[in-house]
């Protein structure tokens, strides 16, 4: 039996303007092979990555933003976004995609994967963890 | 590399996989498939053609275990096993399904 | 004719935005491109300082870049939005080009 260890990734950059935002994605899908128990923290700029409505056909860049809705299916379902982060930016939980999982175990209801939580509870959260990710 | 089909030339990356999502269409999935020496059958398009709607939706090709588990849950449990799914593309669900598909080699898939 | 500034770092992770507000002249242009643009967003902690040069600088910012981050209809009024021609525009208009960077 191997051991579950606790992972946060914790994002802090806008996507598109650098490589951080999809190089994250993609290690957090990899990673989804390993079977931990995954948490995802969006905080700083990084809450721009779940915006609603990005559009980047003009930039020529591929819109990863799609792709944060299959988290659910990696069961990945713990998103913590802070809300320091967002009320700096103007940006209310109204901003951001709506993202869901579904609980299997009751007979597959859609549950909300984004949790808006206050930089001292992140700070708690962040405790807690066997493995802190940073991009 | 690239292959050829009707005078045109598609290219491929080193692994046989579609450099140009667009370029896809269903005589070049044909094509891939023969290179994997599969034949095309109404079950192997419906894993390709998931693969193709999955992808449209959220960008990605998704690993095995998951695109497993959403096969079952659209196409019933009978088919969202790997035994089905291994039988259909005995090299792996998300190596050959996904070149057939035209999608990238799934993130992840090594 | 004068000087036309572009920034391309977010005012919430880098200063250069700050730095181009103080160290451009009035009648001077600001082009917001790339992670640049969240400085034309409106209710943010950088909007007040950004209305108070738009008293005697114009600013422009980039709708692709906009549109790609998710952030157009969040535009503040005043700021004029500008697509890669008119960037080219910009660019000719103006005697010289600094990067904030």
């Amino acid at each position: 039996m191997s051991v579950t260890k606790k992972f946060l990734y914790v994002n802090r950059r806008a996507p598109y303007g650098t490589i951080y935002a999809w190089e994250s994605l993609e290690v957090v899908l990899i990673g989804a092979a390993f079977e931990q128990d995954v948490a995802l923290a969006f905080v700083d700029d990084g809450v721009y990555q779940l915006a609603k409505g990005q559009d980047t056909k003009g930039i020529g860049m591929k819109n990863f933003s799609p792709t944060y809705s299959a988290l659910g299916d990696y069961d990945i379902n713990k998103i913590y976004v802070e809300k320091e982060s967002l009320e700096a930016r103007g940006l209310t939980l109204e901003d951001l995609q709506h993202l869901v999982w579904e609980d299997e175990d009751e007979d597959w209801a859609e549950k909300d994967s984004i949790q808006v939580v206050t930089s001292a509870e992140l700070a708690d959260l962040m405790e807690q963890q066997d493995v802190v990710l940073s991009f | 590399m690239a292959i050829e089909i009707d005078g045109k030339t598609i290219e491929t990356d080193e692994e046989g996989y579609l450099v140009t999502l667009s370029d896809w269409d269903e005589n070049i999935a044909l094509e891939l498939a023969k290179s994997e020496n599969l034949e095309m059958d109404d079950a192997r398009w419906e894993v390709v053609n998931f693969l193709r709607e999955y992808y449209d939706e959220y960008q990605i090709a998704p690993a095995v275990r998951v695109l497993t588990k959403a096969i079952g849950k659209k196409l019933g449990k009978d088919k969202g096993n790997s035994k089905y799914l291994y039988e259909l593309f005995p090299y792996g669900p998300g190596k050959q399904a996904c070149k057939i598909a035209g999608l990238p080699k799934p993130t992840g898939c090594i | 004719m004068s000087m036309l500034h572009t920034v391309n770092k977010s005012p919430f992770e880098k200063d250069s935005m700050n730095s181009c507000l103080r160290l451009s002249a009035d009648g001077s242009s600001i082009l917001l491109i790339e992670d640049g643009v969240f400085a034309a967003q409106e209710g943010t902690v950088v909007s007040d300082s950004v209305k108070e040069a738009m008293k005697s600088k114009k600013v422009y910012a980039l709708q692709e870049d906009i549109n790609a981050r998710g952030v157009q209809g969040k535009v503040m009024d005043g700021i004029e939005l500008v697509d890669y021609a008119g960037f080219v525009k910009l660019v000719t208009e103006h005697d010289k080009v600094q990067s904030w960077v």
